[in-house]
């Protein structure tokens, strides 16, 4: 495969061409919604393959955008479709194709009306998320960016729980309400640079006054999305009402939006500020990491309980990322992974006893082990994946972030550790209370063990899960070079800030106070 | 010998306009159809005239008329508005019974105006644009004579209508009587000359004049008959109203303040600022307690006339750009929308309650997501074409250093989006009540159709919009 295919167009643009074919499904509505699946399912394994060879071909060794496309899109404007993938974006774009086959095969029962919108839904929605990782233009980004509200929003209302309507709303509002400060910031950029290219902004030096704005309006929007407490309040609506699959979306991918997004924008573009603005980002990320820690042992609601885990494993990464160092960043971005398959793989496993029960309360359930063993043992490796066991991929991130944060921060790395226990104790206990003691209600009795269908959906999550634990190398090979030039930038600028006439870093609060 | 040539295409539309008034008197109600498509025809005609029309600006008619690409930009706009404004109403009107051969005229007077208002060079031939425009509209919003909202609408308008022209001939008089010409090159060149003495008059002037402006493209806070006149009017007239006269309005509005006020930019900005702010917030939160969809898209309409105005507040070359590409797709998103109000008829008759809309999804489902794609765009969801309206008008926000306005500017769209996104609910959350009446009626059916398309697949090559609209503003400020 070489620069004559353009594979990321491929894998991005793919889904749609799928959801193009199951709008042209015609027939009555059981044949319609078997096509559908197949052909989403399908479409979903191909673009799966397809970012497979993406890994293949992947040069570990340089920092540089491979796999570069590059078109003219508003002619005039210096905006352009252009699109490649580093060492950080390339295992989000992989994350994102492998879990949405998995997504599709477990919505195959669950959802049962409108499955052709259904599945239409997802393909625009994987569509989005490739595009939004592999995108190296801003207003590019932006697009998908935001062009996931849409699919979203309608997966969560239409399909969704009770309270669908108000989760919806709140999640797009909350997430709408964040980006369109971004945009603004984008806009500014745009007009001090005179470009939209992020290879080009990512070797631009702001004024440092400006920095300091634009960071803001960049964290409005990606602590939203991560999110961070305290604007965090809509992931857990967002999670109990939408349909399972829509959870796993949630919070495999759709959160690491915003990880990324610090990724991308504010640690390389805006260093100075960033450095400026890290302490605020440790205290926000360890209040989320305990205060949300301890709200979840207090859940009765499965997936809330999932959902405020979620919260507090973000914590880490925020915590992660801006330690600026090595370890943290790789640390950081290992968790995102583990969490994306982690938390994925969780709501899946309320899922599946969902499907059954048709609830998620924890007082409903109890030794589930007398009736699923083979639930019992799947469930189990990713509750202690999610607790960070040795072995399993979410040990690896939280070591490396705890590790990274201990040299920047001793205090931090203290208090952050605390929740690795929370953590423990939370996710132990949920364990128990569904999968242990005496099976008393008379309706779990005859509860069926995992099928076919749903093993072959955990499989995977579990090799991956065992594999990041045990030999992550290939992980952090694929993301090395790019975090050390990300830190090689960073570190430059602020040793220029501080240098004596390099200027304060601190900010003057006017944001053209340099121009 | 008088040169005419640049003024051919209103010149030939005014004249199709009174043969077809004649066609409509000889042979009666029978012929409306008929005139209908000869109007369509007609528009079509036009369009190509005023594309062969020589782009560079010229000035004919004893320099009271210009032609130049903006015109020529906003003229292509104005006549297709009009189009699918007579589109719209071929069958609504048959059906209602209202099919009278007097509304594809009217309407033809009505553009003759806007093209008029688009391309005046002078205050005089400014106010006879707009008053032809005018007195069309007040009568074709109580073209449903027997009904009482109808007429109420008519009557209202006209008496707003005709206070607003007041206004604006009032402030024209200021500025004649300070300035001593009507002509907008003369006043732009006064008004370079004498940049540090400019008479308070003209000042007053100018402030009359965009009350007067901002009324009849319906900015807040001169916008209470939209609402009501909206509601009461028949559905395709509102459907007109709101794309084809806000063009005309929006491109005089531009001419005025930019041509011969220039220079005094710094004046009239905070002036558009101003109603720039209030349209946007008046759009943004009158319209969630709206229960009609005809008055929740008359809300609607205020702000985005509101976002419009932000890159007239900009005052340069990128912002007029920004206003033009903003219209434009202002009048594809609007017209996708009344296309599906339009459909909403229930065993005969229509409805316009928003909850009629409920589980549209279920029974119509490519016209539940004709009006979702509509809504998302109205919203500036990317990759939707209303997206990148408000990204150029923002753009030019931020060049221009007005940031306040372009952060307001945004957090009102969040709020606006929850109506819009209070429609999708409806229609894809809820339970379905009873269906539409089907089929639609192919006219109408390619409006949707088009617009719609447009709406959505607008980010796949936004070039020619994004280019035409970039040359009309830099005509605008060449001459």
């Amino acid at each position: 495969m070489n620069a004559s295919w353009p594979l990321l167009s491929l894998v991005t643009f793919l889904p749609l061409v799928g959801a193009g074919f199951i709008l042209l499904v015609r027939g009555d509505a059981e044949v319609v919604a078997r096509n559908a699946r197949a052909v989403a399912l399908w479409t979903s394994l191909i673009t799966f393959a397809l970012s497979l060879l993406l890994w293949i071909n992947f040069d570990t060794t340089t920092a540089q955008f491979q796999f570069v496309e590059k078109h003219d899109w508003i002619s005039g404007f210096g905006i352009s479709y252009h699109v490649g993938v580093d060492g950080i974006s390339m295992l989000f774009v992989l994350l994102s194709t492998f879990l949405t086959p998995l997504c599709i095969l477990a919505s195959w029962e669950a959802i049962e009306t409108r499955v052709k919108e259904y599945m239409i839904a997802f393909l625009v929605l994987e569509t989005m998320m490739v595009g939004m990782f592999c995108a190296l233009d801003m207003v590019l980004f932006y697009v998908f960016f935001e062009g996931v509200l849409i699919p979203m929003f309608l997966i969560i209302g239409v399909w969704g729980g009770p309270r669908r309507v108000y989760s919806a709303f709140k999640f797009f509002l909350y997430t709408l309400a964040g980006s369109v400060l971004m945009l603004v910031a984008l806009l500014a950029m745009y007009f001090e640079a005179e470009t939209t290219d992020i290879p080009t902004l990512l070797g631009y030096d702001f004024p440092v006054a400006m920095q300091t704005w634009l960071w803001l309006a960049f964290f409005a929007s990606f602590a939203v999305k991560i999110p961070m407490w305290p604007v965090h309040t809509w992931l857990p609506d967002a999670h109990v009402e939408a349909p399972t699959a829509g959870s796993v979306i949630l919070a495999g991918v759709l959160l690491k939006m915003g990880g990324y997004g610090f990724l991308r924008f504010s640690l390389p573009m805006f260093p100075e500020a960033s450095a400026f603005f890290t302490p605020l980002v440790y205290v926000l990320s360890i209040v989320a990491i305990i205060y949300t820690s301890l709200v979840a042992l207090a859940q009765e609601d499965m997936k809330k309980l999932i959902a405020y885990s979620s919260v507090a494993h973000m914590g880490y990464v925020t915590l992660g990322i801006f330690t600026g160092i090595t370890q943290g960043v790789q640390g950081a971005v290992i968790q995102m992974l583990s969490h994306g398959v982690v938390s994925g793989a969780l709501f899946l496993c309320v899922g599946v006893v969902y499907d059954r029960m048709h609830t998620r309360e924890i007082v409903r359930y109890g030794g589930l082990v007398r009736r699923m063993p083979l639930y019992a043992a799947v469930f189990m490796v990713f509750m202690l994946a999610s607790v960070g066991l040795p072995g399993t991929s979410g040990f690896v991130g939280e070591f490396l972030v705890l590790a990274g944060a201990f040299q920047s921060n001793t205090w931090a790395a203290v208090f952050a550790a605390t929740g690795v226990i929370l953590g423990a104790t939370y996710m132990l206990w949920l364990y128990r209370r569904v999968i242990f003691g005496e099976l008393t209600r008379a309706d779990l009795r005859d509860i069926l063990d995992l099928n076919r269908r749903e093993l072959a959906t955990f499989l995977p999550l579990i090799a991956v899960v065992l594999w990041m634990g045990i030999y992550p190398k290939p992980f952090l090979d694929v993301t090395a070079a790019s975090v050390d030039n990300l830190l090689v930038r960073y570190q430059t600028a602020l040793a220029a800030a501080d240098a004596p006439d390099g200027g304060d870093t601190a900010p003057s609060g006017r944001l053209l106070a340099t121009r | 010998m008088l040169n005419f040539l640049p003024a051919v295409p209103e010149i030939v539309l005014a004249c199709l306009a009174m043969a077809l008034l004649m066609l409509g008197v000889f042979r009666g109600d029978g012929a409306t159809r008929t005139i209908s498509w000869l109007a369509l025809l007609g528009l079509g005609v036009v369009a190509v005239l005023v594309l062969s029309v020589n782009g560079t600006r010229t000035l004919v008619l004893n320099d009271m008329f210009v032609t130049d690409a903006f015109a020529a930009f906003m003229k292509m706009l104005v006549l297709l508005g009009s189009a699918a404004g007579i589109a719209m109403s071929l069958d609504y009107n048959q059906r209602e019974g209202i099919a009278r051969p007097e509304y594809p005229v009217l309407v033809l007077f009505a553009t003759v105006g806007m093209m008029m208002m688009v391309s005046a060079n002078d205050l005089i031939a400014l106010y006879v644009g707009l008053e032809l425009q005018s007195l069309s509209l007040y009568v074709v919003a109580s073209f449903r004579r027997d009904s009482l909202r109808s007429t109420e609408a008519g009557l209202k308008y006209f008496v707003l209508g005709a206070l607003s022209s007041g206004m604006l001939l009032y402030g024209a008089s200021l500025i004649y009587g300070f300035a001593g010409t009507t002509k907008f090159a003369a006043l732009a060149n006064i008004m370079v000359e004498n940049a540090d003495g400019i008479p308070l008059g003209v000042i007053f002037g100018i402030v009359f004049l965009a009350a007067g402006l901002a009324f009849k493209v319906s900015a807040a806070p001169f916008h209470m008959w939209t609402p009501d006149v909206y509601e009461g009017a028949p559905t395709p007239v509102t459907a007109f109203f709101s794309i084809a006269p806000k063009m005309a309005a929006i491109a005089l509005f531009v001419r005025v303040l930019v041509e011969p006020f220039g220079p005094l930019v710094a004046e009239w900005r905070q002036i558009v600022i101003f109603i720039a702010i209030l349209s946007m917030l008046v759009g943004a939160f009158a319209a969630i307690w709206q229960t009609n969809i005809k008055r929740l898209m008359a809300y609607s309409s205020i702000g985005h006339v509101g976002y419009a105005l932000i890159g007239l507040a900009a005052g340069d070359e990128t912002g007029i750009r920004g206003v033009l590409i903003y219209m434009a797709i202002y009048l594809f998103m609007n017209a996708a929308t009344f296309g599906v109000i339009l459909c909403m008829r229930q065993q005969g008759r229509m409805v316009e309650r928003i909850t009629d809309l409920s589980g549209l999804a279920r029974t119509q489902p490519m016209l539940a997501a004709a009006l979702a794609i509509a809504m998302f765009s109205m919203a500036g969801i990317p990759p939707l074409a209303g997206f990148f309206g408000k990204l150029y008008v923002f753009l030019a926000a931020v060049t221009a250093g007005l940031y306040t306005l372009a952060v307001i500017g945004v957090l009102t769209s969040v709020v606006a989006a929850f109506y819009y996104l209070r429609i999708v609910k409806l229609m894809y959350f809820d339970e379905p009540v009873e269906a539409f009446d089907w089929p639609i009626g192919r006219p109408l059916a390619v409006v949707l159709a088009g617009s719609t398309l447009f709406t959505l697949l607008f980010f796949v090559y936004p070039t020619p919009l994004v280019a035409g609209a970039g040359a009309a503003a830099a005509a605008l400020f060449a001459g």
